[in-house]
């Protein structure tokens, strides 16, 4: 049975290969006509490319003090200015765009791995969908920002301690996308072909209804990306992030808060490369979603 | 009408059980001792007993647990060492200051909202529709603490309009009221500005291409009356439900706004809580919101039903 299961994917599938090779095109394509997507996912490159060369932008240390240049202003010398303790502004902001985009890849790829398979088993078998959303449910009841600092509070800070709140908070709206998604996909004659065929639920879920649920989960993923980062820093301005002197932007605001009146370029510069971060990931989204999910699309 | 405002209800019974628990056992991810943590490394076996004690640690956790929902029961959300108070009284004497501030956002946030979403609706693809839609992505963008510090920055450090935090109460001195909640009200505003103006935008592009809007057209009606009657009227049900979004992102909004700003509400209770590791106020608290817009929810629920007869009758 299985075996006929198998013969019959791998036949729809190889007449399917030039067809489904050339949608992928398309969807490229398209996506690369999207104004905003295209500046979304310029704006994106030009913060992942100052983390990646964060130590070339910037040879001095985030973290080295020189007490002689305190309170500099941006100038040539230093592009970003100085802070109360005379490090180098320009390097604690690129440095700190490693962390949070650290922070937020890993989120993602939590909330990818588990938002799946949670939504997944919840859409796909009925028995387990109620326990599943009812703490779903609960989870999301709390305000996600509140709740993460919750966790955040109670697990103390640290990195690690960061992205597990993150996750906690975000999994179950991911999972909830998810299991729409497979609800809808395991409705589909193709599905319904594969059952009759004799496959397993193992590869109905992976081999069918998985690919096809994929367009919802990413653009999600993008949106949760902004989330993930703007909650980070938030979670760090109000003292519960990676420990100070951690360069993560929420950190060097925090601390530059009180010297606002004297020295505002602290609180200005990392404060700009995070609202950028958010609005280039938030114009990915806008794209992904009108490309990929047209049900979802903005009235244009 | 009874019986919609009973299901509500009687659905937000597991969701409370749920988080009720979830609460609960929030208390005991704390890594290691929390007495220690909370004594210092300075503090005696008896001074960690004593705080163990306090927060009712030294019992076994079902009988914790029991406590607990026998606390809720009796409105009992425990008390934080930190305040000397009931976390529920301390919670209730900062609500009016929160309250205040989250309607004055929430005023800011309907008017904005609706209106820029309205008009990118009517002229679509023109550069008023770009202008708001972009006003829109700046708002969902923009961190809103970073927003309050630079808004202090401006207004207060260099121009000296208005003052850099604080709180007057309105009933003391409303014109000293408003100039201190008026940058709290709109860094707070600005995200949920965005989502609604998004929101009514395509709601409103939805209503404009139904039957009814072009008939209303055809038999004649001026065009105000059209927007104004016909197509606003129906494009409001859908924006009523994410009003429940609107005051959950408030209330986790106010938390960091009412830090940046200095403003003695709950949200400031919360963040100091953080700081002195008032466990229990953590708690409470985050307890205390949920089960408010929790009920909030409820309150959208039936009034969506309410306003809109094909949900009451198909359910109900």
């Amino acid at each position: 049975m299985a075996d006929s299961a198998v013969a019959f994917d791998e036949a729809v599938a190889a007449a399917a290969e030039p067809e489904r090779r050339s949608a992928r095109w398309d969807t490229l394509r398209r996506l690369w006509r999207h104004r905003s997507f295209k500046f979304g996912l310029a704006l994106f490159a030009i913060i992942v490319a100052a983390a990646v060369l964060a130590p070339w932008i910037s040879p001095v240390s985030p973290n080295k003090l020189q007490m002689r240049l305190r309170f500099e202003p941006p100038s040539w010398d230093h592009p970003f200015g100085t802070d109360n303790l005379g490090r180098s502004q320009l390097a604690r902001v690129v440095y700190g765009a490693q962390l949070s985009l650290f922070i937020g890849t890993m989120v993602v790829l939590v909330n990818a791995v588990f938002g799946t398979l949670i939504g997944a088993l919840a859409g796909y078998f009925k028995q387990l969908d109620n326990a599943l959303m009812r703490i779903n449910d609960a989870i999301m009841a709390f305000p996600a920002v509140l709740l993460a600092i919750g966790v955040a509070a109670v697990l103390g800070r640290s990195t690690p301690n960061m992205i597990l709140a993150l996750s906690i908070v975000y999994i179950p709206r991911t999972a909830r996308i998810v299991r729409s998604s497979v609800i809808v996909v395991s409705q589909m004659e193709y599905v319904q072909a594969a059952v009759a065929a004799g496959a397993g639920h193992w590869r109905i879920l992976r081999r069918h209804i998985l690919p096809n649920s994929m367009a919802p989960l990413l653009v999600q993923l993008s949106f949760l990306f902004a989330y993930a980062v703007l909650t980070e820093a938030t979670l760090s301005f109000l003292g519960l992030g990676a420990e100070p002197p951690a360069p993560t932007w929420g950190n060097i605001m925090s601390e530059g808060r009180q010297y606002m009146r004297e020295a505002p370029w602290i609180i200005t510069i990392p404060g700009a490369a995070l609202a950028i971060t958010v609005m280039a990931l938030n114009l990915l989204g806008d794209g992904l979603r009108d490309v990929l999910d047209p049900r979802l699309k903005i009235q244009q | 009408m009874g019986r919609v405002i009973l299901r509500s209800i009687a659905g937000a019974i597991p969701v409370v059980l749920l988080v009720t628990l979830i609460t609960f056992g929030l208390m005991r991810l704390i890594p290691g001792d929390v007495s220690a943590a909370l004594g210092g490394i300075t503090s005696t076996t008896e001074e960690r007993e004593q705080i163990r004690k306090n927060l009712g640690l030294d019992e076994p956790v079902h009988v914790q647990l029991l406590k607990w929902y026998g606390g809720l029961l009796r409105a009992d959300l425990g008390r934080s060492h930190f305040l000397g108070k009931d976390v529920t009284t301390a919670t209730f004497e900062r609500l009016p200051v929160s309250f205040s501030l989250s309607l004055y956002a929430l005023v800011i946030t309907l008017i904005l909202g609706i209106v820029s979403g309205i008009l990118a609706a009517l002229r679509q693809n023109t550069w008023v529709d770009q202008a708001a839609m972009m006003f829109a992505l700046i708002g969902v963008s923009m961190p809103n603490f970073w927003l309050g510090l630079m808004m202090i920055v401006l207004f207060s450090v260099h121009l000296g309009w208005l003052p850099t935090g604080g709180y007057v109460p309105f009933t003391q001195d409303p014109i000293g009221w408003l100039r201190s909640t008026t940058m709290p009200a709109i860094s707070l505003a600005l995200l949920q500005v965005g989502l609604l103006a998004r929101i009514t935008r395509s709601t409103m592009l939805e209503v404009l291409r139904q039957d009814y809007v072009r008939t209303a057209r055809a038999k004649g009606l001026p065009n105000y009356l059209v927007i104004g009657k016909h197509a606003l009227a129906n494009a409001m049900i859908p924006i009523i439900t994410v009003i429940g979004i609107i005051v959950s992102l408030s209330v986790s909004g106010a938390v960091v706004t009412e830090t940046v700003f200095s403003i003695p509400g709950v949200g400031q209770l919360l963040t100091s809580a953080i700081l002195n590791r008032d466990y229990p106020m953590i708690q409470g608290g985050l307890l205390f919101v949920t089960l408010m817009l929790v009920g909030i929810n409820i309150a959208v629920d039936v009034a969506y039903a309410w306003l809109d007869p094909r949900v009451r009758f198909e359910r109900g």
